[in-house]
């Protein structure tokens, strides 16, 4: 190996940043204009990463439409989470959130605007004034376009900031050293095909989520988990896997996401009947129920016989009677998309939706400075040196066992700033980069042959078709102990089928082929961690909902899954339900 | 279900030899069917062609193509519209990597080299910087850029100086902030376009404005930024 290992080119930065959606860039941002030298390796160019795609908005109590605070905000998070967030994480963040949609104001962001000249705000799903009370209106909108709004701005200041960019390099494995220190990452240039080492004092994760598990979703095509998948094989655990979410309204078949800002604006669901039937599931909340409530709830009335259309497979979003001014002011861009892919104008006619897996609350376990933690020596709140994760494929945990709409902007930008902070801090101690370790280089580089092989039986296409569907039908909204298990056995089983996959074309440049195997690999660990976390967990909470344990279990289970990938094995810690300052909102019942 | 046959531009730079055009068929082409529903079917025969995409769904800009000789995002074109014989190429005028992959670092480079970005001189406030909603509306049709390169590599003026002439779409981003109630460095945006590549290539041919997916149109912003700069001199 080390004949080859010196011709591999090196880098050296004092950090690193691996995904340039909002997280990655904002933290990105904070350590450029702290003028330390930072990399950011992005498999896409960063203004197509994921964050582009989101639409309503982002949540913070600047009371610019409705009297609002950020305790009231909290209140509604944890609530949301169905008891499974971190309170410190969640009055972190809540606190946070006007300072941070300000300052994001500040680097240009386009917000909509009120008559008085400020930020628009539109009431979202799960929001309350008050801790219960009326509806909030706490969404910070940029039309329904927020996310390309945050992410080109964000990536504009860091233009200005001169951030140094490693645009299209695909991260193939975390290099650590035998003490537990992250030293960097291999990367491979999808341009030329060559193989890179990053070394840095300090690598930070924050490649979004992996809603590519799934057949039918609203992510892009490169949400394959791969900063999950990198974490789990360096050792470290996946925490609250098991909470998947499936927002309530994919366009029906397709999957393209209608924003929870299209109710927030006043739509509203309607069955065959013509009914407004979440009036029956949430009396108060109605269609502003939060995620998980509203998918179990169309999900029910299709089973139940009261879908639309032919097949009865879906239920209707009516906007429509908002008026056209409302909808091309608001709702632009879904008007857009639906009339590119259903070909009928929301002006005028309903959308048929569905619910579609959408959101991966679970992630690499950190604290709300960013750190990675992981039980090694003295417990799960360890933070593995070096190493940071923040956005969607981190869990610090804000969302818990469900995610308010509005709050994964909100998490990406607060959570990459400490982040970024954070780092900064740490470098001021650390002056030279620890020495490379040669065994976990060569482990990468075992990784990145692997794709070299020939004479395999199976494809990397229909193995990711086999497990996408195996998810679909035995991980999805809701779920039992006979099918989780059977679940388990088939993803296990593709896992198998994964060393019998090979490739045809071996070429170096830009071959697009070879991504999509790696991609696949990350995609079949998530899965698995996601479907053993599942099978695992005996009760309802949020997202995970078990037909054959259908209530919530505090006394059992009010605590965080870890699962690893050495042996499917799966560990427990507690939540930390004790907040920064303000006293901890106990479990209660949960109704909207 | 229709049968659809596409021609499809072909090149690896580590096989040598010129481009050529590879013929594919498709058969169960059904209504609404896109031009990326169809590469990725094609992927599935053959792994060795390469595209870029991500969102499918109109917002990432990664799948600039040219089809049936018209740039476009393959994830929002539909096959229905094509007829039965689809040809597609890279966007023209910029280096091809390999197969329908370009590189795009000229156009990123004058991307950057507007200052795509917000500049304000006054001390920041606490909140946010008022804005009116009629201020704010100045932004529509400029902020929802995806930078998908389709107007640039359309513009004639692009082709022939593409380190020189900033293109249609770097230009819009300009305009994006010199339209920007809350930028305070107009006159050093105006400044630095005034040469006789950087902005006045443009002889408002149009092309740009015609193929843009998202419907936006850079000729009348380069028009305005042209205001502007004569609304200086006097
Ligand atoms: S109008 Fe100007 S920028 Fe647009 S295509 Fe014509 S020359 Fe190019
Ligand atoms: S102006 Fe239109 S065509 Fe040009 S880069 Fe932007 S979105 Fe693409
Ligand atoms: S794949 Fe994102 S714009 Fe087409």
């Amino acid at each position: 190996m080390t004949g080859i290992v010196k011709q591999i080119e090196r880098r050296r930065f004092d950090a690193l940043v691996i995904g340039a959606g909002g997280g990655g860039l904002r933290a990105a941002l904070q350590l450029a204009q702290a003028e330390a030298d930072v990399a950011v390796v992005s498999k896409v160019f960063p203004t197509r990463s994921h964050t582009v795609a989101a639409q309503g908005g982002i949540n913070a109590a600047l009371a610019n439409v409705r009297p609002d605070n950020w305790h009231w905000h909290m209140y509604d998070t944890v609530k949301g989470s169905d008891y499974l967030g971190d309170q410190d994480a969640i009055e972190y963040m809540c606190r946070a959130a006007s300072r941070l949609v300000y300052e994001l104001e500040h680097f240009g962001v386009p917000f909509s605007r009120l008559d008085n000249g400020k930020i628009y705000q539109r009431p979202f799903g799960g929001q309350s004034q008050n801790f219960g009370g009326e509806q909030a209106a706490r969404t910070c909108a940029a039309a329904d376009r927020t996310g390309h709004a945050i992410l080109h701005s964000l990536y504009q200041q860091n233009i200005r900031a001169k951030t140094h960019f490693f645009d299209e390099y695909f991260a193939i494995d975390l290099l650590s050293d035998p003490e537990g220190y992250v030293q960097g990452a291999l990367v491979l240039c999808i341009e030329t095909g060559e193989p890179l080492i990053i070394e840095a004092k300090t690598t930070l994760l924050a490649t979004g989520g992996a809603g590519q598990i799934y057949r039918t979703n609203t992510n892009a095509r490169i949400n394959t988990g791969d900063g999950m998948a990198m974490a789990l094989r360096a050792g470290i655990p996946l925490q609250d896997m098991e909470f998947f979410q499936f927002h309530p309204t994919g366009i029906a078949g397709k999957g393209m996401l209608i924003t929870e800002g299209s109710r927030g604006e006043g739509g509203y669901l309607v069955n065959k009947d013509g009914e407004r039937f979440m009036e029956r599931y949430a009396p108060t909340a109605k269609d502003l129920a939060s995620r998980d409530v509203v998918s179990r709830s169309i999900f029910t009335e299709v089973k139940e016989g009261r879908g639309c259309g032919p097949n009865g497979d879906h239920v209707l979003l009516k906007v429509d009677h908002l008026g056209a001014d409302v909808i091309k002011s608001r709702l632009p861009g879904i008007r857009d998309m639906v009339r590119t892919f259903l070909h009928i104008d929301p002006i005028d006619s309903p959308i048929p939706v569905y619910p579609t897996a959408h959101y991966t609350m679970g992630g690499i376990p950190t604290n709300r400075f960013g750190q990675v933690v992981a039980p090694e020596h003295h417990g799960a709140e360890e933070p593995v040196p070096g190493l940071y994760a923040v956005g969607e494929c981190a869990c610090v945990s804000v969302h818990g066992a469900n995610r308010l709409g509005g709050n994964s902007l909100l998490d990406i930008v607060v959570f990459g700033r400490a982040a970024g902070n954070h780092i900064i801090e740490v470098l001021k101690e650390s002056r030279y980069h620890r020495p490379l370790d040669q065994a976990s280089l060569d482990r990468a580089l075992a990784h990145l042959a692997r794709w070299e092989r020939t004479g395999g039986s199976e494809t990397v296409d229909s193995l990711r078709t086999d497990l996408q569907r195996t998810m679909e039908d035995y991980c999805g909204v809701f779920r039992t102990q006979d099918v989780l298990d059977e679940g388990v056995r088939k993803v296990r089983d593709i896992e198998r089928r994964l060393a019998d996959v090979t490739l045809q074309d071996h070429s170096r440049v830009f071959n697009t082929a070879r991504i999509e195997a790696f991609e696949l690999e990350n995609l079949v660990d998530v899965a698995l961690a996601a479907v053993t976390s599942a099978a695992a967990r005996h009760e309802s909470r949020g997202a995970h909902s078990r037909i054959d344990h259908p209530t919530r279990d505090d006394e059992h289970w009010l605590k965080h899954s870890l699962y690893f990938r050495d042996g499917g094995q799966l560990d427990y810690k507690p939540v930390r339900t004790r907040p920064l300052t303000v006293d901890s909102f106990p479990p209660k019942a949960r109704v909207y | 279900m229709a049968t659809v046959k596409f021609s499809i531009y072909r090149y690896n730079p580590e096989q040598g030899g010129a481009p050529v055009m590879q013929q594919y068929t498709l058969d169960q082409i059904e209504p609404g069917m896109m031009v990326l529903d169809a590469l990725k079917r094609i992927k599935v025969l053959d792994e060795s062609l390469s595209f870029r995409y991500s969102c499918g769904e109109g917002v990432c800009g990664s799948d600039g193509l040219n089809i049936n000789g018209i740039n476009r995002l393959s994830c929002i074109t539909q096959l229905d519209g094509l007829g039965g014989r689809v040809e597609i190429r890279p966007l023209p005028g910029l280096p091809v990597i390999r197969d329908l992959v370009i590189d795009l670092s000229l156009f990123y480079q004058q991307y950057r080299a507007v200052k795509p970005y917000l500049v304000r001189t006054d001390p920041e406030p606490e909140v946010e910087v008022l804005q009116s909603p009629q201020q704010r509306g100045k932004l529509d049709g400029l902020y929802e850029c995806v930078l998908c390169g389709c107007c640039s590599t359309a513009c004639p003026s692009f082709w022939w100086n593409p380190d020189k002439f900033r293109g249609p779409a770097a230009l819009l981003q300009s305009y994006r902030f010199l339209a920007d109630s809350r930028d305070q460095i107009t006159e050093q945006r105006l400044d630095e376009l005034e040469d006789s590549y950087k902005l006045f290539r443009c002889h408002s041919i149009m092309n740009c404005a015609q193929v843009c997916p998202k419907g936006l149109n850079p000729t009348e912003a380069i028009g305005r930024i042209k205001q502007m700069m004569l609304g200086k001199m006097i």
